[in-house]
């Protein structure tokens, strides 16, 4: 599943998330729910800062939530990957985050997949191969 | 006789909105905070008038109006 599907099931799945935007770890936006870039970009560079500037004796947060009382703001992140929602007030904390973390899983399952299937289609072409030409001269 | 019961209700009535604003006010306030985990499993709230939510609320705000707007 590419990162564009994944965002969209999640906008699908969870009834409780406004909008979201998911990008790499520097900031490049790999999808988002805004249907406008600047945005996307703005809200994904201020996620990240978000973890960068809450980062504390345990490191950096893999997942951090504000509550205001107008709604609230989720970000959460795996290795590769960083993901930001925004909720309406009094979200459900814990399906939100389930939620973002499938998100996740999900955007990052293709690639993985995808490289398996590679090393081993390289695998099986190297065997198919032909030896080299030390018989010849 | 009369005016002394208005007066007296006039400072229980206003003494029971400033109350019941009090209370509204703390209420509500007691719903912002900011909640962070680490991958170690540990998590952290810090209350709004702590000097990490004065770091991090203004970023949360930032994302929340650039998102809605």
């Amino acid at each position: 599943m590419d990162a564009a599907q994944a965002l969209a099931d999640l906008v699908e799945i969870s009834s409780q998330i406004e909008s979201a935007v998911l990008a790499d770890t520097e900031g490049s936006v790999q999808a988002s729910t805004f249907g406008d870039d600047a945005k996307a970009s703005a809200v994904a560079k201020e996620a990240i800062g978000l973890l960068r500037d809450a980062t504390g004796p345990g490191g950096e947060p893999s997942q951090v939530e504000i509550a205001f009382l107008e709604g609230s703001v989720f970000v959460v992140r795996d290795d590769e990957r960083v993901v930001a929602a925004i909720t309406g007030r009094e979200p459900t904390s814990g399906l939100v985050f389930y939620d973002l973390k499938t998100c996740l899983r999900l955007a990052g399952e293709q690639p993985a997949r995808k490289a398996a299937a590679d090393a081993k289609r390289r695998s099986t072409k190297r065997k198919d191969e032909p030896e080299a030409d030390d018989g010849e001269g | 006789m009369a005016k002394g019961r208005v007066a007296a209700a006039v400072v229980a009535v206003g003494s029971v909105a400033g109350a019941a604003a009090l209370w509204f006010r703390r209420a509500g306030k007691s719903k912002e905070r900011v909640e962070v985990y680490y991958a170690d499993g540990s998590m952290v709230t810090f209350a709004p008038d702590s000097e990490e939510a004065a770091r991090l609320f203004p970023i949360g705000r930032r994302i929340l109006s650039q998102a809605r707007s």
